[in-house]
């Protein structure tokens, strides 16, 4: 086979205010023709910038040393009128965020029509057939009358269809895909999968595949290299990493995975919240007046009930209204339906009524970096909430948040710093501190592990089931993440455009699912 | 990140908070430092503003020590009549006259009436002997004149620089000098005012409209798009002429047209703020609206806020100059840049007041851009998480 990418000693640092850092150090790899190499690693790891690199597209701030071989042209120091034609041209590249990669002003038509007509010098109506006949391959249905649609009118699957088309649209020998599934569905990210692989193997095109996620790789890639800190610490043919890890780091990546079940509720555990034909429905107003014509729904009609001790998980893909239900539970939006908290029906309650309970229910957010002022130390942001609700007797707030920065595995001594200066992980171990703090009774926990490395998340999840046994803290578990899910939760909602499709005990859906939708979402996450 | 501000963090375990500046603010400042223009500028401007608050002791017509028969008098800060120093008027002594200063020197002897030059240099070379006399003298500041003097020297006025009046005289035979160094004190410190009152206004109706939005918001968008469509400019004119004209009415009325300056802005930023997690995770422990906003939301606007700072600083000075050039701004007697550039306008045979008023308006300007820029650039968080 030839080599296509041939890449020997990569470096790339990055200088800002006099100070260097080494993203990539001395990497070496090589992509064949026709082969599909995955650079996996987490965050961090300088897999994205590796990639980048290929074609000059990391900016002013990196330096590159090294060399990258594209078939015979040294890409490292090539001229600007070079690399034009090499990038789009013969590497294309997908990239994570579909939303943001397309430009929301213009039509698909034209979006991809501008590329064909630069590379091919095609016009009119052959640049028409050739749009209609890349979204045929790409699979999106009626291409022709997509061709005037705009981004936000797609779903993030057709959009990250659209990105591929364009990454097709000249014919590419080369196809670099950072993270494309990331942001997308289970059930979206499985048919992306397929597609890239049947585009493959029709065009011919090798793929060298970015990734945090290990199982993407095991379905995608022939082989495998292994990124830590800017190295690469183990490659080899997928099936032989996967069967034989030979470095620490790798096999640690393959053990992260969530496992082990929840402890059981206790007997006669008593019940903490209840939420009964709660509706959350946004009006749609149109016209002059203002008028509602119709409602978003939301939420439509869930009930469910959680105990001391206990894990409600609500699963669903993006949409389906499981965020907007645990800001409903926690009183932050308004909803409709009865929701009783502690004994009491708190729906209708005004502010003031609120504040007291507001300590005996947290939420923890998705997000760890917007979720955390910027502006505030650790200490400020942990003690926030004894501010409001009063701290211990004979205790000052200092000494209670060294207590549970301790108990959530964060060494006391880092309290009178910002947020900016603590990894991921940390920064949501302080999220799960501000929340605890409290001491709540209930814990809506939005995502807590969506934004989170992998080997991290399994850390966070062995927090929050410790913290669940210790205190009988009930849970509302919000994830898309089935793994976690089945981990931590007792009970599993499925949600899907608002609807509850599914609920039951966790062992009873996960085992046998009765809805197609949800054996689909087991499908894609379990196989 | 972390790794490099460890070692610096256990040095200091017990950190002292509010004394010294938080880690955020010390690197903005060392983002600041190293932008020696504007670095260099603070200080050059600090320096003139910390002169000029000290007018009275550089430009006066009094001097700033008299001693007297033994005894140490300030008339800067007292009133001392002639009579007190041994002359016929109970009203306030003319320092400047030729009477007055063989008094003081001499410690008040009769004979000044009639031959005050004499006496002076007689009591100056050590040879006076008369009865009742006692060395005295005046130190003066180094401009013997004060915004509001008439210098009482021959030809027409405005008259040109000298070794007396460095910069001319204006129209009216006013030192240009000593009238630079209050005009710019007046400026600033007029500036400083209405700046600061007129930023913590917008900030307050800014933050109270994007964080309450709805109703509360449409409301206070139509209202200030009514206030900001009148003609403040008749206003003043309209209230100067039933209230008189003054330094504090001025102000008032600037500050009552100029707090919406800031409004858009920092209802923008708490618009797109209140929907951030850290927000809703602040409602969710049950904090107050108002700890909310000024804690949790606040500090994040003020980057957009110090941005804006500097065209609010430079308009407001260009307000005060401009009103003062149509004169419609502070009472003729203030000392005002404005007016001096009026005056050069009028008078184009005098080209050192147009020189004047150019240069100090264009210096004053340039330092305060300057200086601004580098507080923009030093609280850009791309530069300070970098």
């Amino acid at each position: 086979m030839t080599r296509l990418l041939d890449v020997k000693d990569l470096t790339v640092d990055f200088r800002q205010d006099g100070q260097t850092v080494h993203a990539v150090r001395g990497v070496s790899f090589h992509v064949d023709e026709g082969e599909t190499v995955a650079l996996v690693g987490e965050s961090g790891s300088g897999k994205s910038v590796s990639a980048l690199s290929t074609v000059q597209l990391l900016g002013d701030s990196a330096k590159v040393g090294g060399s990258i071989q594209y078939r015979s042209d040294q890409m490292v120091g090539a001229s600007e009128a070079k690399l034009q034609k090499v990038r789009g041209n013969d590497i294309s590249f997908i990239f994570q965020e579909p939303m943001t990669s397309l430009n929301p002003l213009h039509t698909i038509e034209k979006q991809l029509g501008e590329s064909i007509e630069l590379h091919q010098g095609l016009r009119g109506a052959k640049v028409r057939a050739r749009i209609i006949e890349l979204l045929n391959q790409v699979g999106i249905r009626d291409p022709e009358d997509r061709l005037t649609s705009y981004p936000h009118q797609l779903s993030g699957g057709q959009r990250q269809r659209v990105m591929i088309a364009m990454a097709l649209a000249n014919g590419p020998e080369l196809l670099i895909a950072d993270e494309p599934t990331t942001a997308l569905d289970v059930t979206i990210q499985a048919q992306i999968l397929d597609l890239l692989a049947d585009l493959k193997r029709d065009l011919k095109m090798s793929l060298l595949f970015i990734t945090h996620d290990l199982t993407i790789v095991r379905k995608i890639a022939d082989r495998v290299c292994v990124m830590k800190d800017g190295e690469i610490v183990e490659t080899g043919p997928t099936a032989e990493i996967f069967a034989n890890p030979q470095h620490p780091y790798t096999r640690m990546l393959l053990e992260a995975e969530s496992v082990g079940l929840p402890d059981p509720v206790r007997e006669g555990a008593p019940v903490v919240a209840e939420a009964q034909n709660l509706k959350i429905w946004f009006p749609i107003q149109a016209g002059l007046l203002r008028r509602t014509v119709g409602y978003v729904k939301a939420v439509n009609d869930a009930s469910f009930q959680i105990r001391a001790g206990e894990t409600v998980g609500v699963v669903g893909e993006s949409g389906s209204g499981k965020t907007t239900l645990a800001l409903a539970m926690m009183r932050l939006i308004s909803s409709e339906g009865r929701i009783v908290f502690l004994g009491k029906d708190i729906q209708g309650f005004r502010d003031r009524q609120m504040r007291p309970l507001r300590s005996d229910m947290q939420i923890v957010f998705q997000d760890p970096y917007g979720s955390l002022s910027p502006r505030m130390t650790v200490e400020q942001i942990i003690a926030e909430g004894l501010t409001i609700h009063g701290t211990a007797a004979g205790k000052n707030p200092r000494e209670m948040v060294a207590d549970i920065m301790r108990e959530v595995g964060l060494d006391p001594a880092l309290m009178d710093r910002y947020p900016h200066e603590f990894s991921g992980g940390q920064r949501q171990r302080i999220a799960i501190a501000r929340a605890m703090i409290l001491r709540p009774k209930l814990v809506v926990l939005d995502e807590p592990t969506s934004a989170l490395d992998m080997t991290v998340q399994v850390q966070i999840v062995d927090l929050l089931r410790d913290l669940q046994r210790r205190h009988q803290l009930a849970y509302l578990f919000i994830s898309h993440d089935l793994k976690v899910v089945r981990a931590l939760s007792h009970k599993v909602m499925v949600m899907k455009r608002g609807d509850v499709v599914e609920t039951g005990a966790a062992e009873a859906v996960f085992e046998r699912p009765e809805t197609d939708y949800t054996r689909e979402l087991m499908a894609a996450a379990f196989e | 990140m972390a790794n490099t501000t460890e070692a610096s963090m256990q040095a200091l375990p017990a950190r002292k908070r509010r004394l010294s500046l938080s880690p955020l603010n010390q690197r903005r400042w060392t983002n600041f430092k190293r932008n020696r223009r504007a670095y260099w500028s603070l200080w050059i401007f600090l320096t003139l503003f910390v002169l000029s608050l000290f007018a009275e002791f550089l430009a006066n017509d009094k001097p700033i020590l008299v001693s007297y028969r033994g005894e140490l008098r300030m008339p800067i800060f007292n009133f001392y009549s002639e009579q007190a120093f041994g002359g016929d008027f109970p009203t306030e002594a003319e320092y400047k006259d030729i009477e007055v200063k063989c008094l003081i020197e001499t410690g008040g002897l009769e004979d000044c009436f009639f031959e005050p030059e004499d006496l002076i240099a007689a009591a100056n070379a050590g040879t006076l002997e008369a009865e009742g006399f006692e060395k005295g003298w005046l130190l003066w500041p180094p401009i013997p004149y004060s915004y509001n003097t008439i210098v009482d020297i021959p030809g027409v006025a405005p008259s040109a620089p000298d070794e007396n009046n460095w910069l001319g005289t204006d129209d009216t035979k006013r030192d240009v000098v000593a009238r630079v160094i209050h005009g710019f004190r007046l400026s600033i410190l007029f500036t400083i005012i209405v700046t600061s009152v007129a930023s913590v206004i917008g900030i307050i109706a800014g933050a109270v409209q994007g964080y309450f939005g709805g109703w509360v918001d449409l409301t206070f968008q139509r209202l200030l798009e009514i206030w900001g469509s009148t003609p403040s400019i008749y206003v003043i004119i309209i209230l100067f002429a039933i209230l008189g004209r003054s330094f504090w009415l001025l102000v008032f009325l600037t500050i009552l047209f100029g707090w919406p300056a800031l409004v858009g802005l920092v209802r923008a930023e708490f618009l797109r703020a209140r929907n951030l997690e850290y927000v809703r995770a602040a409602k969710a422990l049950g904090v107050r609206d108002r700890t909310i906003m000024f804690r949790h939301m606040l500090p994040n606007a003020m980057v957009a806020t110090v941005t804006m700072l500097p065209f609010i600083i430079t308009g407001t000075i260009a307000t005060l100059a401009s009103l003062d050039f149509l004169g419609f701004g502070l009472p003729s007697s203030a000392p005002s840049l404005g007016e001096m550039t009026l005056q050069a306008k009028q008078n184009l045979q005098a080209p050192w007041l147009g020189f004047t008023a150019f240069f100090t308006f264009a210096i004053m300007l340039s330092l305060l851009v300057f200086i601004f820029e580098g507080v923009r650039d030093a609280f850009d968080p791309r530069k300070t998480f970098s």
